[in-house]
């Protein structure tokens, strides 16, 4: 069991999500920064277009070697003192936290931001076990306190105003002074890091997810904007990493390359602020850092899509480029992709994890514009594989019943010219005899999504083909 | 005449005009404005019998209809120097997914591979294939222009039309905020998720308003259509038509979704 979807609900959270206009207020303060952040950083850097193809070219090398660099990756930890623990799927790998924590006796757990941990749903695990996970990414730590999923993959709170989140502060923060003036964003800012910063001190266990793990040396990379990850996993006595079995990267030079992609896609940053190296626990000679060091990685149905279609998704370095770009998403947020990975790059990787039959809307919902694909620093062709998906759907006959009656009669005019001929003659007069005085329609039957939002404009009357043949061919003859 | 196209480009190359299934019955003036600007650069154009390209059945996940809906195109179009469509979608759809669908059948595969190589969206072709630099016509006042999502990222559409336009005497192009940005139609999707792409339209519809053009062009008649239905339910008072209709200098039919104007004395 993984964290609860509701994708199967997705056209209702759709409607839900085009009608809150908070929600829409915050999608459209978003919607512009990222896009031209990315490409200002895109334009300064010449050789950007090369090192996609670089970036894709080690992801793809990696994946098809994957038992390889796993094992080599296991080995350094090992060699360096830590334990690496591999997880088939979210039980197991809950359980394997938790005995963790429980060796250590933990009662509170920091926590860096990680993606993989919203899948497991290790929050909610912990908390049924006496134990207090905190998150504290500033995103992070906000969601966690109103108890939602993060609604994009990088800035997890993006859909919320500064006021709900002084209102979150008011509510939860209570040993502090109620007139404080919270009217700031940076007031809010310096609240969240004082009240952070007692239980990044308290921590007895501190988990991080992983932008990369490398098979060369047995490291552990993070990269954060906030410090956070940082103090999650140097102050407190053990520190897990968390990380899916597609994080691999053979070598540190393969790291910087990746890199160099990475934050710019989705930040437009050179770099983002931090990005850290851990190796193994402390050293006798090191100044600080974890007792232990575990990494707990994660399959969860990832390896059975290696060597099919869906590999390619495997590339995956979860920048959010994709979901900045996409109208689908800038139009119903993240939530409404019901699971915990929204936008282009969930709507592939979804039913992957959870299964078609549940999220099988997600890479439906998509005009195919392809504009995902034409920023992904890996060059996945997210609209080729969401098509993907469609195909694997109306194989199984989970494509609606209107829609594939409607294909078959469609297919069956199309495969025959002449007869398509014929009948689209006599239907186009008839429309066109309709829709004269207006020049469009305002209703059709069977047509309401459309008409529902926009007219549908009439057709001239006689075809192309009807007056090429008596214009051209008729002449000719 | 052989499958592939000869490196050399013939005098007059022999034309199959893909009028795409939503001119044909929609709106035919568009095919007739593509025969006249192909006819203006020395083509000599034909319009074998057609149906479509089979894009709503592939990107319904029908893989059968669809390759049985390629193979027809493939074969009514075989014996022309190049295949040209006003559409960048259908003719991405010919050119860049149309191999895909023959990957496992080389025989198929080598006459979609052919098919592909001699297809162009018109507005490339005439500007990249013929080097046409200037179009015979004029127009009054500015207009605006949506670039297509499948013609711009597929195939490159964007400088093409904008260059032939720019030849129009009379004709001011007026760039709308994020013309590059879909306006929601995505074929079926407009239908099935018609919340969402009612609300990308309404964007795309505000877009277009504050540019101030009073004409919005096109080279997709679904976008063209997606985008007159909604620029026409809200009352916006504004002129939309495929980009042929300007460059051919054919604008006596009444935009789309307008009703002919009524004869005055």
């Amino acid at each position: 069991m993984t964290v609860h979807s509701t994708s199967p609900q997705f056209k209702q959270n759709a409607a839900r999500a085009l009608n809150d206009d908070q929600l829409q207020k915050a999608l459209g303060n978003v919607k512009q920064g990222f896009i031209d952040k990315r490409q200002m950083a895109a334009d300064k850097l010449p050789e950007f277009e090369a090192l996609r193809d670089s970036a894709r070219d080690i992801k793809n090398h990696t994946l098809e070697h994957l038992d390889l660099y796993l094992e080599a990756y296991e080995g350094k930890v090992k060699a360096s003192g830590g334990h690496v623990h591999f997880a088939r799927d979210a039980t197991e790998a809950r359980d394997i936290i938790l005995s963790i924590c429980r060796e250590t006796n933990a009662k509170t757990v920091t926590k860096g931001k990680s993606m993989i941990s919203e899948e497991i749903g290790i929050n909610h695990h912990l908390e049924a076990n006496g134990l207090t996970p905190v998150e504290t990414d500033l995103g992070e730590y906000i969601i966690q306190l109103r108890n939602e999923l993060p609604s994009h993959i990088i800035a997890p709170a993006v859909h919320l105003n500064a006021t709900q989140v002084e209102a979150d502060f008011r509510r939860v923060h209570t040993h502090l002074d109620a007139k404080r003036d919270l009217s700031e964003p940076v007031q809010l800012l310096t609240e969240a890091r004082a009240v952070l910063r007692e239980r990044f001190l308290a921590a007895d266990v501190g988990i991080t997810g992983a932008n990369f793990l490398v098979a060369e040396t047995g490291t552990s990379i993070i990269v954060t904007n906030e410090g956070n990850g940082d103090l999650t996993q140097i102050l407190p006595k053990t520190h897990i990493v968390l990380a899916s079995i597609e994080k691999l990267v053979p070598t540190l030079e393969d790291v910087s390359q990746l890199l160099r992609v990475l934050a710019r896609s989705a930040t437009g940053q050179e770099l983002s602020v931090y990005t850290t190296f851990s190796t193994g626990p402390r050293r006798s000679t090191d100044a600080d850092g974890p007792e232990n060091y575990h990494v707990v990685i994660l399959d969860n149905g990832r390896s059975s899509m290696l060597g099919t279609a869906f590999e390619e998704m495997l590339r995956c370095i979860r920048c959010g480029a994709c979901m900045n770009h996409c109208p689908v998403y800038h139009a119903v947020g993240g939530h409404a992709y019901g699971w915990v990975y929204p936008g282009p790059m969930g709507a592939v990787l979804t039913p992957s994890l959870i299964g078609v039959d549940k999220a099988g809307h997600l890479p439906n919902a998509s005009t195919f514009c392809g504009r995902c694909e034409s920023v992904c620093p890996v060059r996945i062709p997210l609209p080729k594989l969401m098509r993907h998906w469609r195909e694997r759907e109306f194989e199984r006959h989970l494509t609606p019943a209107t829609v594939r009656s409607g294909l078959q009669l469609w297919g069956f005019f199309a495969k025959r010219p002449a007869l398509y001929r014929f009948a689209t003659r006599a239907a186009m007069g008839a429309l066109a005899l309709a829709g004269r005085q207006r020049g469009r329609f305002a209703w059709l039957p069977m047509a309401k999504g459309w008409t529902k939002y926009r007219d549908f404009p009439a057709p001239q009357g006689e075809t192309f083909q009807q007056r090429w043949k008596r214009e051209r061919k008729g002449a000719r003859a | 005449m052989s499958a592939t196209p000869s490196p050399a480009r013939p005098e007059r190359p022999r034309v199959g005009l893909f009028v795409t299934c939503l001119v044909d019955l929609m709106r035919p003036s568009v095919g007739f404005a593509a025969v006249k600007l192909l006819e203006d650069a020395g083509c000599i154009v034909d319009a074998p019998v057609q149906t479509c390209c089979g894009q709503p059945a592939y990107n319904s996940g029908d893989r059968g209809t669809t390759r049985d809906l390629a193979m027809q195109v493939i074969e009514a179009f075989q014996g022309y120097d190049y295949v040209v469509a006003p559409s960048g979608s259908c003719a991405g759809m010919i050119k860049a997914h149309y191999p895909e669908l023959f990957e496992e059948d080389p025989n198929w595969r080598a006459k979609a591979d052919a098919l592909a190589a001699k297809t162009h969206e018109l507005t490339s072709f005439l500007v990249d294939v013929l080097g046409v630099t200037k179009v015979d016509a004029s127009f009054n006042g500015a207009v605006t222009y949506h670039d297509s999502c499948s013609g711009l990222r597929e195939l490159g559409v964007k400088r093409q039309p904008r260059k032939l336009l720019a030849s129009i005497e009379g004709l001011t192009l007026v760039e709308m905020q994020d013309s590059d940005v879909c306006c929601g139609f995505g074929g079926t999707f407009a239908v099935k998720y018609s919340d969402i792409s009612g609300a990308i339209v309404e964007a795309k519809a505000k877009n277009i308003e504050e540019s101030h053009a009073p004409t919005v062009l096109a080279g997709d008649l679904g976008c063209l259509m997606n985008m007159a239905g909604k620029l026409s339910r809200d009352g916006r008072p504004i002129q939309v038509r495929h980009v042929a209709e300007v460059l051919a200098g054919m604008t006596d039919e009444p935009p789309i979704g307008a009703a002919k104007e009524p004869r005055r004395a």
